[in-house]
């Protein structure tokens, strides 16, 4: 029969793909949404520092919840790990994190990068300011965030789509300290700015800003660090320089890369342990540098390379605000049409 | 015919089928609790704009298809010209390409600061706003990049319809004194129109529903609109609403496909007439139909591969790392299970179809076929509610009635992966089974009924030989398409599962494009072998 080979491919296929995950006495189960590489290492010295074994699924942020929330009290998870506030307040208005309680943690991290309810942990921070091109912008023009709907700026700003969570964070930022209306006056006045309509990611807008189609590039400290640890895109991203705005007001805008324990954790004291993990001193350095972030815990270096965009005071704003206030920041964007 | 066999192809199609759709409706579902606030919200700013760049990115789409599909077809069925045999699986390559790695690649070359800008700037002496240069990132771009990727559906169906066009008709129209051009546009084209309109709405639903293409060049389209409603905005109603509306379009498209095909059921012959032979062209038009022929081979394939290797070449050593093999295994692996699935689903539906024509078969399956138009994402996400909640009810009794908790016994595995695939592609394998099906005639199952041969030898020997062809590319086509399929695989693999298109999609999602570039070069790699193959069985079906 011609069938026999198929069902023989199919059942070996089957089976190699069917294997679960062998069982260990001690393991942690991690959904994370920061990509294996910036993350395995670490986990690696983790099992090698306790014995525990860590299973990893990688996967989109809010697809990660959705799979938690659906799961439900059957999840595996331990522990989620996000690459944002914003999705790690999604994650606990959906009631799928729990509050914990760690010392260590606490001390560890500064309170507005930490959930008060103990939900979530920042592990790392990164600040979005102002990239100018010396030359065209002297850092005397440049002040804070709301300058930027000023109409000097006009056809001189790059900023990607509101579609990506950094600009809602930012914006739900501007509107926990102004309000709604000054928010959205100046979004409007921030696209009537722009030097083109919003497209690719940060590198784009700063590769923009380098070669000429704009004068600022909004974007995140990682991403210019990342391009300046790359042997290709050095070049361009040393033709820009971090302006740190609002210093003498709220501070730059930050945000975090963080964890919290899952709401039906099976390995709940190990998932604790391996937070508490990550905010030691030599984990930390090692996984804020690895993303070119900076460590939340205090007395821990931030790296060379970082150092060299300058001290800057960050907005003291605690971030589950900026969770809260998103879908508001949507509609603010969709409104004064920042697509 | 006894009455409990009418039965049993309603229920053996009903049930599969309803699973099937179990995913699209229960996020329909929620569109009969409507989220007012968010709607209003969504019409008064942003949903004009999906609507008409959704319309526009599907309708270019479906003309850039038709236009380099069908004309690529037609020379290399009509004429003879160096190069040919290898140019017409070379037609077919541009299938291994994903469409958010072609769309990366172009925007590297293309972008102001990529390097043909840059060097017509340095050549010129230009700066900035002294010339004009399109800009790839727009609604345009989108449509040429899905266009250069989803044509060869088009070709596929096309070349094999100007093939099976016999020589008598040729004669004939040159008879009623047509010239070449005039057969081509009075003949030719309308005798292949279900074929070339088959196509046509494949591509146009992998339009609607691509999401990777145009959130990268930042064009609002339904797919990103669900995205930001439903995660950013946190209302999966209004995200449902957008998807129900997104659905609506495709049903429309499906519908004027069916009807398009509605009078040429069974209008092929079975016995095959004399195919017509390749018209033969002067030396200097030769190289001219090579050269148009290998134009949309240039742009949907060898210089964005060239691209991606020049990336990968620098640092393939470092980017090799011991897990390759493995994510190459469990891709290509993935896959075939996928493919082997989906076909036979659309077998089963398919000769349901066939045999029972009654509105209780066909709608199920018609319903279970939309999946095609629907983002993975969304998908994923239907199929993991359900089989969730399952999960949640199964352990709770197990832990009741015998005090064992079961777990997460089919949304944790490769069961619930294996589930949103073929409710993602069931379209692809269904068309090309129900195109081979149509080209059966029921007169041939009784004139071999009648000769004496049982209907499991009718299956044998006239079904199997004539089928084979449509299953064996509908295997290839959804082999290539799970191959590169992201979102799904994304959300719902297990634990320590990944997969090229995953490796790819993290790098890529970090902005780190040329280290990106190894694995999406192995998902082209690996997608070449059955598109080889498939050319091999589309070649085949001509001789035998």
């Amino acid at each position: 029969m011609r069938i026999k080979p198929t069902l023989l491919i199919v059942s070996a296929l089957a089976s190699a793909l069917f294997s679960a995950v062998s069982a260990m006495a001690s393991e942690v189960n991690i959904y994370s949404a920061r990509q294996e590489e910036l993350i395995k290492p670490l986990l690696d010295d983790f099992t090698k520092d306790t014995g525990i074994k860590v299973n990893l699924i990688t996967g989109k942020p809010d697809e990660l919840i959705s799979r938690l929330a659906s799961e439900g009290r059957n999840s595996p998870a331990d522990v989620l790990i996000s690459t944002d506030v914003g999705r790690l307040y999604r994650a606990k208005t959906q009631g799928v994190l729990q509050s914990i309680e760690s010392e260590k943690l606490n001390t560890a991290i500064p309170a507005e990068l930490r959930d008060p309810a103990g939900q979530w942990y920042g592990l790392t921070m990164r600040a979005r300011p102002i990239m100018y091109v010396p030359g065209k912008v002297s850092p005397q023009e440049l002040s804070t965030y709301a300058d930027l709907a000023s109409p000097k700026w006009r056809g001189r700003i790059c900023i990607r789509s509101s579609d990506n969570i950094y600009n809602q964070s930012m914006v739900a930022g501007l509107i926990a300290h102004e309000g709604v209306a000054a928010a959205e006056q100046w979004v409007k006045g921030l696209v009537a700015n722009f030097a083109r309509p919003p497209r690719g990611g940060d590198r784009d807008q700063i590769s923009a800003a380098a070669s000429g189609v704009c004068d600022i590039a909004i974007a995140n400290t990682y991403y210019l660090g990342g391009m300046l640890a790359d042997s290709e895109q050095r070049a361009t991203a040393e033709k820009v320089k971090v302006f740190w705005p609002d210093q003498a007001g709220n501070g730059v805008h930050v945000n975090i890369s963080g964890a919290g324990v899952a709401a039906y954790a099976p390995n709940k004291a190990n998932a604790v342990r391996l937070l508490e993990y990550m905010v030691t001193e030599q984990a930390q350095q090692w996984y804020a540098e690895q993303n070119h972030e900076y460590p939340v815990v205090q007395g821990v270096q931030a790296s060379e390379l970082l150092q060299s965009f300058g001290d800057f005071k960050a907005d003291q704003l605690n971030l589950d605000k900026l969770g809260e206030l998103n879908g508001e920041a949507i509609r603010v964007m969709d409104r004064a049409g920042w697509r | 015919m006894l009455p409990f066999k009418v039965d049993i192809w309603r229920w053996s199609v009903l049930i599969p089928a309803l699973l099937l759709a179990m995913p699209v409706l229960v996020v329909f579902g929620s569109v009969f609790s409507p989220d007012i606030e968010v709607w209003r919200h969504l019409r008064q700013t942003v949903l004009a704009d999906y609507i008409v760049n959704s319309l526009v990115l599907a309708l270019g789409t479906g003309m850039g298809t038709l236009a380099i599909g069908t004309g690529a077809a037609w020379l290399v069925s009509q004429y003879q010209f160096v190069g040919r045999r290898v140019l017409q699986w070379l037609l077919l390559l541009p299938l291994a390409m994903p469409a958010y790695i072609i769309a990366y690649t172009y925007t590297g070359m293309l972008d102001f600061a990529g390097p043909v800008q840059s060097g017509l700037r340095a050549y010129f002496g230009w700066a900035y706003g002294d010339y004009w240069f399109p800009e790839i990132r727009s609604l345009g771009g989108a449509i040429l990049m899905l266009s250069l990727v989803l044509y060869p559906y088009v070709y596929m169906l096309a070349r094999s319809a100007f093939r099976e066009q016999s020589a008598s008709m040729l004669e004939a129209s040159r008879t009623l004194g047509f010239s070449p051009r005039q057969h081509f546009w009075k003949v030719a084209l309308p005798l292949a129109r279900p074929a070339l309109l088959t196509g046509v709405a494949l591509a146009m639903m992998e339009a609607f529903a691509d999401y990777g293409t145009v959130q990268y060049f930042g064009v609002a389209t339904f797919t990103t609109g669900i995205f930001r409603t439903w995660f950013g905005m946190g209302s999966q109603e209004g995200a449902a609403q957008l998807a129900a509306l997104l659905s609506s379009f495709v049903l429309v498209l499906l519908v004027l496909e069916q009807w398009s095909r509605r009078k040429i059921r069974y209008f092929f012959q079975g016995q095959r007439q004399q195919i017509s032979a390749l018209r033969p062209l002067t030396p200097g038009r030769q190289v001219l139909v090579a050269l148009l022929c290998l134009l949309p081979v240039l742009f949907g394939f060898i210089i964005p591969a060239i691209q991606l290797a020049s990336w990968a070449l620098p640092n393939w050593l470092t980017l090799l790392t011991a897990d390759f093999g493995r994510l190459i295994w469990n891709s290509f692996s993935l896959a075939a299970l996928a493919a082997i699935v989906s076909v036979m689903l659309a077998l089963l539906f398919g000769y349901a179809s066939r045999l029972r024509r009654d509105p209780l078969v066909r709608l199920p399956v018609r319903l279970a076929a939309l999946g095609y138009a629907i983002p993975g994402t969304v998908i994923a996400i239907g199929v993991m509610l359900p089989l969730a909640w399952l999960d949640r009810n199964i352990d709770l009794l197990a832990e009741q009635w015998f005090d064992i908790r079961t777990g997460l016994l089919l949304s944790g595995t490769l069961f619930a992966l294996l589930l949103a695939y073929s409710v993602r592609f069931l379209a692809v394998s269904l068309h090309s089974v129900e195109a081979g099906l149509e080209r059966i005639k029921p007169s041939m199952d009784n004139a071999a009924r009648s000769l004496g041969a049982s209907p499991l030898q009718v299956l044998r020997r006239v079904h199997v030989p004539l089928l084979r062809g449509s299953v064996l590319t509908a295997l290839m086509l959804v082999f290539v398409d799970v191959l590169k399929e992201l979102p799904a695989t994304l959300i719902l693999r297990p634990f320590n599962f990944n997969t090229l298109a995953v490796r790819t999609y993290e790098l890529a999602s970090d902005e780190r494009l040329a280290d990106a570039a190894l694995p999406a070069l192995a998902i082209v790699c690996v997608s070449i072998i059955p598109v080889i193959l498939l050319s091999r069985t589309l070649d085949n079906s001509r001789g035998s």
